[in-house]
């Protein structure tokens, strides 16, 4: 929770002095809550109201971050309860568990398929962020060779194991992973692995007040990279016990509370599709890791649109920029077709067009992010935009033929179309994407 | 040293309406029993902070004729019943389903034009095949909705069957119908708080009163704008329980349609492998449609495919423990 102008003045010198540039202390405090000046500018602040501002300052939950380069995942940082709020930040990492009593080549080939899988939607490449390890077997030795044999993947890690020893073994052969979990039993001894090791630290008990009594004693030892873990594993109590936890920390600045949370949707179900269902609403309410026990295509690809989905900012849809699109070298007497910049839209019709393999023009109106119907409605995507898009692009350089199909939704334009494109045949196209590779095989100048 | 924890409690001012679905006997209607839903007191599942009454329910959604343009996948699981309404109304209620919804189609299965003739006898047929509560849906054309809806009103008369849809442009002669015959309707608005409540108050204003309409706030596929259906129906039940009656309404959604639309569940073949096996895939895609709306505050969600519907019922039964 930020501070306020007034709870700022309080850490002040009130001495007036004005060598912050402001008149009085007071000004210059609400300057600061509205985060229009820096504390720098007044030479007279203690070092103790520095700190206090500081720690004001930082975010309710704080930002953590495993592995490194480019496929680091950062999660936490969030500010709000619901999207509409204004948007939810840093997508929870999806990560794929192993166990080391696993054949060590299995443990490979797995680790191997959740690295190089990805999935394509709207132009994006969605993919699975890491892999938890876990010490199953119980002996350090075996932990350590699983955990350097997917080292090799790059991927961000999760160590599992209560076992100081083991996880000594294996964070020797890892890069910033995860270590989960400190309990009551060995939080000492994870405390010191995790700062020896400069690695963020998961804390594990069963209920918010073991939980918070442990994340003190662990913030006391020194560390303060955490992810929680409430112990909680169902559909409800994981939606209750999230939900908590970030009204706590969003609501009442509860600073104990104010990490990141780990899920392990499996651990709470009966099959991989409960399993992919309970990851669902995890990444919907509130968890910064989610580690599942199944990996399979099927499940994965709806659970990475969804996440995509949920954290997409409501604050605007996500676009394509305007203009001529060329699919497989077009001729000047190949096809043309119009759809909006709506991303969705836009894949959703280059998909169909790319893999008809025939070679088309596809020209895309700025219908300011919204779809085909939503742009019509709205009066984005009308006549009139559709004449401007085919007049101000330079279509009618390229193309020799004067035909142009509009989507099947909008078969009502076509009349109004044109009247305003003199010469032009407005040709009608199928309602969905997915029959425009039929629509094209028929398509003739 | 450890701090005591104190558990957030939201009081809200506003509770959601409840509205009950389908008439027994002794009521004026032939269902052995009703279903209600609603008057939730607090955001879905959150028993800690206020009564939740009902937990949401499924309807199973079926059509009066072979729907040709639907997945071969959802043909397929059907396919013994799909030519029969009334023997598709008691699988779906086999399969699960707390409600059944009708879809009329347009043209017959001759291709011949609907009637209001037909219309009649399809839902006559399916509410003597099950005793579960009818929703019944118009094609989506104005003019046929209407002709077809009234017939269907009046066939049906006492049943508290729901009838739908209502649009901004399209309201009046069926809730006209509804007011007449004691049925219920679906209020239907493309993704907006204020239009959503808008023709709550139109509907409202025409006498039927507000224990005989749901909320329809329309959705989107995952994939294809769940988010937009998802904060605009978090918004609107935040709105119901601040105390903003006209959107206290129970919210009835149709992510079976949606999803069944999307690609990645009606297709096949031709699609990236990365996608995985088709049917599970598609069943997912439906399933995680609906479980996102449902904890986003639906009441009523409109299902497809039995085995998606098994597992939502499954997490829906799971959601609604009070403990554990
Ligand atoms: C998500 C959504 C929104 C989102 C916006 C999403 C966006 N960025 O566009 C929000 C919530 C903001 C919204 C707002 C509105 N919406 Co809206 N919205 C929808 C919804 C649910 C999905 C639209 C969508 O994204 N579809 C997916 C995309 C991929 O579909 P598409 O663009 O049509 O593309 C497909 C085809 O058309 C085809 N295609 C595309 N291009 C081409 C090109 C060629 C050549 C061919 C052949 C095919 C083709 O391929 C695609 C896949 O098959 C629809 C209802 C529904 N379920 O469809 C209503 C809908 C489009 N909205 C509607 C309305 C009325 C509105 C509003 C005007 C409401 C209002 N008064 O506020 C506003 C307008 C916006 C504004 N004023 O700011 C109506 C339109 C009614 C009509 N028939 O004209 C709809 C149909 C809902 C309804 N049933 O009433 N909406
Ligand atoms: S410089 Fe510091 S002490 Fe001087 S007026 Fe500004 S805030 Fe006050």
């Amino acid at each position: 929770m930020a501070l306020t102008g007034l709870d700022i003045y309080k850490l002040l010198p009130k001495t007036n002095c004005k060598e912050c540039g402001y008149p009085t202390c007071l000004a210059f405090a609400m300057k600061l809550a509205a985060k229009q000046a820096e504390l720098a500018a007044c030479p007279y602040v203690t070092e103790e109201a520095k700190t206090q501002l500081a720690a004001a300052a930082a975010p309710p939950i704080r930002l953590v971050t495993i592995g490194a380069g480019e496929r680091k995942v950062e999660v936490g940082n969030e500010t709000v309860l619901f999207r509409h709020d204004k948007t939810f930040f840093h997508p929870p990492g999806l990560m794929v568990r192993v166990k080391d009593t696993q054949p060590m080549d299995m443990i490979e080939k797995r680790a191997r398929e959740v690295a190089d899988y990805f999935v394509e939607y709207v132009g994006l490449e969605l993919r699975f962020d890491g892999l938890a390890v876990e010490n199953a077997s119980g002996e350090a030795s075996v932990f350590a060779s699983a955990v350097e044999r997917v080292k090799e993947m790059g991927l961000p890690l999760i160590l599992i194991s209560s076992d100081p020893g083991a996880m000594e073994a294996a964070l020797a052969k890892s890069v910033k992973p995860l270590i989960y979990a400190a309990d009551e039993g060995n939080w000492e001894t994870m405390s010191e692995l995790a700062k020896s090791h400069q690695a963020p630290l998961a804390v594990r008990a069963s209920g918010l007040e073991p939980l918070v009594e442990l994340v003190e004693k662990v913030r006391g030892a020194g560390v303060e990279d955490l992810v929680l873990d409430p112990g909680c594993r169902g559909l409800n109590d994981c939606l209750v016990t999230f939900t908590h936890i970030r009204r706590l920390a969003l609501q009442k600045n509860f600073r104990p509370l104010g990490f990141p949370l780990i899920a392990f949707p499996g651990e709470g179900a009966s099959s991989p599709e409960e399993e992919a269902i309970l990851a669902g609403q995890h990444i919907a309410k509130y968890a910064g890791f989610v580690v599942v026990d199944n990996f399979d295509p099927a499940l994965a690809y709806p659970l990475l649109t969804l996440r995509q989905n949920i954290y997409t900012d409501p604050r605007e849809p996500i676009q394509v920029t305007p203009g001529i699109y060329e699919f497989g070298k077009p001729a000047p007497d190949s096809p043309l077709l119009i759809t909006t910049n709506f991303s969705i839209t836009y894949f959703s019709v280059a998909n169909e067009v790319e893999g008809s393999g025939i070679p088309s023009w596809l020209l895309v109106a700025d219908s300011e992010g919204m779809s085909v119907l939503t742009g019509w409605a709205a009066g984005k995507f009308d006549a009139d935009k559709i004449a401007k898009t085919v007049k101000t692009t330079g279509i009618e350089e390229k193309v020799s033929h004067r035909k142009l199909t509009i989507p099947g939704a909008v078969a009502v334009l076509s009349g109004e179309l044109e009247d305003e494109l003199p010469g032009w045949e407005i040709l009608v196209g199928p309602r969905e994407a997915v029959d425009l590779p039929a629509y094209l095989k028929i398509w003739k100048p | 040293m450890a701090e005591k924890v104190e558990i957030p409690v939201q009081k809200w001012s506003g509770r959601v309406r409840e509205v009950t679905f389908g008439a027994t006997k002794d009521e004026g209607g032939s269902r052995s029993r009703t279903v209600t839903v609603g008057g939730e007191a607090t955001l879905p599942f959150l028993h800690f902070e206020g009564e939740i009454p009902h937990p949401p329910r499924v309807a199973i959604e079926i059509q009066d004729k072979k729907p040709e343009e639907w997945s071969p996948l959802l043909i397929k699981v059907w396919e013994e019943v799909i030519d029969d309404p009334a023997a598709w109304a008691k699988r779906a209620e086999e399969r699960g389903a707390d409600l059944i919804l009708l879809r009329l189609s347009l043209d017959d299965a001759q291709g011949e034009e609907n009637t209001p003739e037909k219309a009649k006898s399809a839902v006559r047929k399916v509410l003597s095949a099950t005793s579960l509560p009818l929703l019944v849906f118009g094609p989506g054309q104005v003019d046929k909705d209407n002709e077809l809806l009234v017939a269907v009103a009046e066939e049906a008369a006492g049943e508290r069957v729901v009838l739908g849809v209502c649009e901004e442009k399209n309201y009046r002669t069926i809730v006209a119908a509804a007011l007449a015959h004691g049925h219920l309707v679906d209020s239907r608005t493309p993704m907006d708080v204020n239009l959503a409540k808008q023709l709550i108050i139109l509907i409202h204003d025409m006498g039927l009163p507000l224990d005989r309409i749901l909320m329809d706030p329309s959705t989107g596929a995952l994939g294809y704008g769940i988010e937009y259906g998802y904060s605009v129906m978090e918004r609107l039940r935040l709105a119901a329980l601040q105390g903003d009656t006209m959107t206290q309404q129970p919210i009835l959604v149709t992510p079976g349609e949606e999803a069944w639309r999307a690609k990645e569940a009606k297709v096949g073949e031709g699609v990236p492998e990365a996608w995985g096996d088709w049917e599970e895939r598609a069943i997912m895609w439906e399933t995680m449609t609906s479980t996102a709306l449902i904890e986003a505050g639906a009441d009523v969600v409109v299902m497809r495919h039995p085995e998606s519907v098994r597992l939502v019922k499954e997490a829906i039964d799971k959601l609604w423990m009070k403990e554990g």
